[in-house]
């Protein structure tokens, strides 16, 4: 039989595989190019936009390179006190979230699912619903003649009503009620994976329940409960809605402050730079968070 | 063996030592509960104060807003805007999932880092930002920038509902089909999207309701004839309290809560058929 030279065939593997290695990658771009149209519309509304404010906040009057936008942020009294409150507005959401959260997402992830899913609307609910529909509702049982101030008069918690709204303890509780939800979806999450299997080796062991949950349980649910900390952290930087409306003008934190600069003075350059300072504050702490805890298996559903 | 002295778990710890536990979980569920739904009764008061609960009930609130041409047109320009958004951030956005899910590209982690921008950036800088820009292409106040801004911000969303959706799937159903001959694109509507569309409609459900509530962007972005609801209604709420919000903000948590049982429903269908 006539055989085809070594040669030959050899020639003709290598053109084969060079022609899938060919097609495959054609194939890869060619997929690739799906994601187009969305990164277009990302590039056209958030990237292009927040460059464009990036070089304002550089530019000075006179339409050179200036830092003098930054400068005013270091040498005005004001600024310093909008910094403050911004991040203390964040800190305390945070820790009441953590406070009512953990409770909530370890009695969910207690349950059996068909339960769990049934009182987990109770934390969909909320979390579906307009920000500002809550808020608002926030500010009619928040006010002076407002059910909460009726109700702890009845019950003796005070006995003349007491001003709750359009101060720091109105914004904190309207936060905290906005930002529960972003607390407990990722730590129900993180709880619900512990394998029940570690609790009853800690038992078996000889540890109490209280001692197994200390030593075991709590450890293991603490990369959700970061996560979930760490977002509600970053989105409470960010706020608009809330302070403006709970706050009375007493809560500015730095969005409400940049409005303020746009619509009293008109001044981009320094509402820029607030807002630059603002954004690199946020990826400075998903960044840091990231490297300490190595979670963004967490934080964006990724394995 | 009464429940409270039954075990709640397999440890030692009985229903009866963990009475607390569902106390406190109680307590937080109704907090988070209550003011959600505090507004519906409220909206049926006759009083010019927002008063809990209502000493006479009535509807005029609701006639109010139903007689007001400033209220009707922002209702019709939100409900625009939230269908058009749905429209455009859902291809996309599966588009992008899909994609990323599928290849296998070096610069695929870059990409997903891209398309989140809108999750991680400061609505406010995407607000005041789109503001500039869309000054000098004359995109303010028009229904195009406003669903452009929105579709963005909704993109990353559905990109990580359909990925979810994707991961559920076994990809080599895919494979088969194209194996049999079948085009990778009539693979995807064929075998691929059909088993991923609960996953679909909950992306599409959650980008209508993005646009829908969203408040930050369209106070800069949308304005004259083209106001969104949430616009006026962040304007009442700073400068007096009209009841009448009380009306909208009822409409608004039924719209809500009605497409997110819609989408638990379609979640509980897609996990039997599996």
């Amino acid at each position: 039989m006539d055989t085809l030279a070594p040669d030959q065939t050899r020639a003709d593997a290598h053109e084969n595989e060079a022609e899938l290695t060919r097609q495959h990658a054609r194939e890869q771009w060619s997929l690739l190019s799906l994601v187009i149209p969305a990164l277009l519309t990302i590039a056209f509304v958030v990237l292009l936009p927040v460059s464009w404010l990036f070089y304002l906040s550089f530019t000075g009057d006179d339409g050179g390179f200036s830092l003098e936008n930054y400068q005013r942020m270091v040498e005005y009294k004001s600024y310093y006190r909008i910094f403050i409150t911004t991040f203390q507005v964040s800190i305390l959401t945070t820790l009441i979230c953590i406070a009512l959260g953990y409770p909530l997402s370890f009695f969910l992830a207690q349950l059996p699912p068909r339960w769990a899913g049934f009182f987990m609307l109770a934390v969909l609910l909320p979390f579906w619903t307009s920000l500002l529909v809550r808020t608002y509702a926030w500010l009619v049982l928040l006010q002076r003649q407002g059910l909460l101030n009726e109700l702890a008069m009845h019950i003796g918690f005070w006995s003349e009503p007491v001003k709750l709204v359009h101060k720091m303890t109105g914004t904190l509780i309207g936060m905290a009620h906005i930002m529960l939800p972003f607390l407990v979806l990722p730590l129900y999450s993180a709880m619900s994976k512990i394998d029940k299997d570690m609790m009853h080796a800690a038992s078996n062991l000889g540890a109490n329940p209280v001692r197994a949950f200390w030593s075991v349980y709590f450890p293991l649910s603490l990369p959700g409960m970061v996560a979930g900390s760490l977002i509600v952290f970053i989105l409470c930087l960010g706020f608009y809605v809330t302070p403006a409306v709970l706050g009375g003008g007493r809560v500015i934190m730095v969005s409400n402050q940049i409005t303020a600069i746009l619509e009293n003075q008109f001044d981009w350059g320094a509402a820029s730079a607030l807002g630059v300072v603002l954004l690199v504050a946020t990826i400075l702490i998903l960044y840091l968070a990231a490297r300490f805890f190595k979670f963004d298996a967490a934080l964006f559903g990724r394995n | 063996m009464s429940w409270f002295h039954r075990p709640a778990t397999d440890t030692q710890i009985t229903h009866g030592n963990r009475l607390w536990l569902y106390v406190v979980a109680a307590v937080i569920m109704l907090l988070l509960v209550i003011p959600t739904f505090i507004v519906i009764p409220m909206s049926f008061s006759d009083s010019q104060y927002l008063e809990f609960p209502p000493s006479v009930w009535s509807m005029r609130w609701y006639e109010e807003y139903l007689g007001s041409t400033k209220w009707m047109r922002a209702t019709t320009t939100s409900f625009k805007v939230g269908f058009l958004t749905m429209l455009l951030a859902t291809p996309l956005g599966t588009m992008a999932a899909y994609s990323l899910f599928v290849s296998r590209h070096r610069a695929n982690r870059a990409i997903f880092l891209l398309l989140i921008t809108p999750m991680i950036v400061p609505v406010i800088l995407i607000a005041i930002g789109t503001f500039y820009v869309y000054g000098r292409v004359g995109l303010n106040n028009t229904i195009t920038g406003l669903v452009l801004a929105h579709s963005a911000l909704a993109i990353p969303l559905v990109i990580i509902v359909v990925t979810a959706g994707l991961r559920s799937y076994d990809l080599s159903q895919e494979e088969v089909a194209r194996s049999l001959g079948a085009s990778r694109v009539k693979a995807f509507f064929l075998i691929t999207l059909p088993q991923i569309r609960f996953s679909v409609i909950t992306a599409a459900l959650l980008s209508f309701l993005t646009s829908f509530d969203e408040v930050i962007v369209a106070i800069f972005v949308s304005g004259g004839a083209n106001a969104t609801l949430t616009k006026h209604m962040f304007a009442a709420l700073r400068d007096y309290i009209d009841p009448t919000i009380a009306a909208i903000s009822t409409i608004m948590v039924i719209l809500s809560s009605a497409l997110l049982l819609l989408t638990q429903f379609l979640g509980s269908k897609g996990a039997k058929k599996r």
